[in-house]
């Protein structure tokens, strides 16, 4: 990502249980699109990720650090931080 | 923790920011509340790390910082009271509530896309406009990915340059709009140059991407993921291979706050007089929620109602005849990028309409008994309860069936049930307390 080169610096989190670098300031709903991961599934078993980017929506909610309902566009990720798919 | 200051302001885009500037230069104490993790709103987001290119965002950062305002950002408003006034925000980082009292309250809560249900829109790989934009910022690699950009708006161009830039290669712009209205709305802007090298700029961007006007998308192909995208032009319709699509109908303003205020609304949005005063005393509202106009006419509106609110109502006025022209120009958008009846019958009886509680197009039509409005809709189908508390499919609805809302409670965004144990009256707390009812 060329917009993220000026940031410093890389984090260590895990999606699923893999672990996966990025860039600082990459914000969770991203790591877990970019890793192919959906966010959530839906009522009737769907597969979900991001939909409006800014908080909105609530499609993006994941498990983050064992709290559920997080709604990873608005958090940026952080070293060891854990996410995982809502189910 | 109970906070006290002067004015509230809720919303750090630019409505916001000049709002809570002009107060705060004024000798006021000023506190900002918002969302997001940031300040500058959803047009000027920041990305992780991104450079802040844009001078006008630079400009009004700096100004803001330098009045002394106070930024709460990552604060999450979920209830207000006029009188005594008072307001409630969730910290979602520390999973706590924060308590404001003011004197005046400034409400510049922005605006969100319109979505509109077509099947296949809740595949991934389908994403708002603004929200492909705003998830690319936040760091996800678009390299290589083929995207439709696809709705309605002046938006669409902004985002798919942005997304090119990012490294995305655009397949096409499907703008629903006909050219004979956007070709009246260009012929509207030639007294505003700024505005038309703004969008030549974008169009020089894009370079040879196709930006066809009356198309739209019809349905969207794929198994697990998108593949493709159908679109028609209402004679032809044809298959374009994509990877993403980024679909957004325009915007629609975020009036929940106000509404829970009992402010008057207009057809647009939020009521307000010539110096932004809501019908509620002490509560003023600015930029897209009294009606979508875009980030010059937020500017001003907030600069208006942040002056007016410190009581320097006669400097405010030299603000007016920049305001209404503004304002006339967001009439116009919105009649350009007006919604085409077509696309109100894209959805079929299995499309979901409610994607928090995946309700679908036929629960909603109610094959014996059709639903009466929504309120009937939700004790039927459960319709708008979800956690997003029908901020995508009421749009939808009201486009669809022309069904409002006929009600908004507290909290107006969903906090765990611990939040509301805990909240205010000090003296309920030892009882409330989640570990004691759980004991």
């Amino acid at each position: 990502m060329s917009e993220l080169n000026g940031s410093r610096g890389t984090v260590t989190v895990l999606v699923n249980g893999q672990r996966v670098t990025l860039l600082r300031g990459t914000m969770l709903a991203a790591a877990l699109v970019n890793a192919g991961v959906p966010c959530r599934i839906s009522e009737s078993g769907e597969q979900r990720t991001a939909l409006c980017g800014m908080g909105i929506c609530f499609e993006c909610r994941a498990v983050v650090d064992g709290v559920p309902q997080q709604r990873t566009c608005q958090i940026a990720c952080k070293e060891g931080m854990t996410v995982e798919t809502q189910r | 923790m109970n906070r006290t200051y002067d004015i509230v302001v809720v919303g750090a885009g630019p409505a916001g920011l000049a709002a809570a500037t002009a107060a705060s230069n004024a000798g006021h104490r000023v506190a900002v509340v918002d969302d997001n993790p940031h300040a500058g709103g959803q047009i000027w987001r920041a990305g992780a790390g991104r450079s802040a290119a844009d001078r006008a965002k630079e400009q009004a950062i700096a100004a803001f910082e330098a009045s002394g305002a106070d930024l709460f950002a990552g604060h999450q408003v979920v209830d207000a009271a006029p009188s005594p006034g008072t307001l409630q925000a969730w910290v979602g980082a520390e999973q706590r509530l924060e308590s404001f009292a003011f004197e005046s309250l400034i409400l510049a809560t922005g605006a969100r896309e319109r979505f509109l249900p077509f099947p296949g829109w809740t595949l991934p790989g389908v994403f708002g406009a603004g929200g492909l934009q705003a998830l690319v910022r936040g760091g996800y690699d678009i390299r290589g990915k083929r995207v439709v950009v696809a709705g309605t708006g002046p938006l669409l161009l902004a985002v798919a340059a942005h997304l090119k830039q990012d490294g995305a290669e655009i397949v096409t712009i499907a703008e629903q709009a006909p050219m004979r209205r956007l070709a009246g709305f260009a012929t509207n802007l030639i007294s505003r140059p700024a505005k038309v090298l703004q969008g030549m700029r974008l169009r020089t961007e894009l370079g040879s991407v196709p930006y066809r006007t009356g198309c739209w998308v019809v349905a969207v192909e794929g198994g697990e993921t998108v593949t493709a995208v159908r679109l028609t032009d209402g004679s032809r319709t044809w298959t374009e291979r994509c990877d993403l699509l980024a679909c957004g109908f325009h915007l629609v303003p975020n009036t929940e706050l106000a509404s829970l205020l009992e402010c008057r609304m207009t057809e647009a949005g939020v009521e307000v007089s010539a110096e932004q005063q809501t019908s509620v005393k002490g509560i003023y509202c600015a930029g897209e929620p009294t009606g979508v106009a875009g980030v010059d006419a937020a500017t001003v509106q907030g600069k208006i109602a942040g002056l007016v609110a410190a009581g320097k109502s006669a400097a405010a006025t030299q603000l007016y005849a920049r305001r209404d022209a503004e304002a006339a120009f967001g009439r116009a958008m919105t009649l350009a990028f007006a919604l085409r009846p077509e696309l109100l019958s894209l959805a079929a009886p299995d499309t979901i309409v409610c994607r928090c509680e995946d309700v679908r197009l036929g629960d909603l039509q109610g094959k014996m008994m059709p639903r009466k409005d929504w309120t009937d809709a939700k004790l039927q189908t459960r319709c708008g309860m979800g956690p997003c508390q029908g901020r995508i499919c009421g749009p939808a609805l009201e486009a669809l069936f022309g069904w409002r809302n006929a009600s908004v409670r507290p909290p107006v965004f969903p906090v765990p049930i611990s939040a509301l144990c805990s909240a205010p009256s000090d003296d309920e707390v030892s009882i409330l307390e989640p570990q004691e009812i759980s004991r």
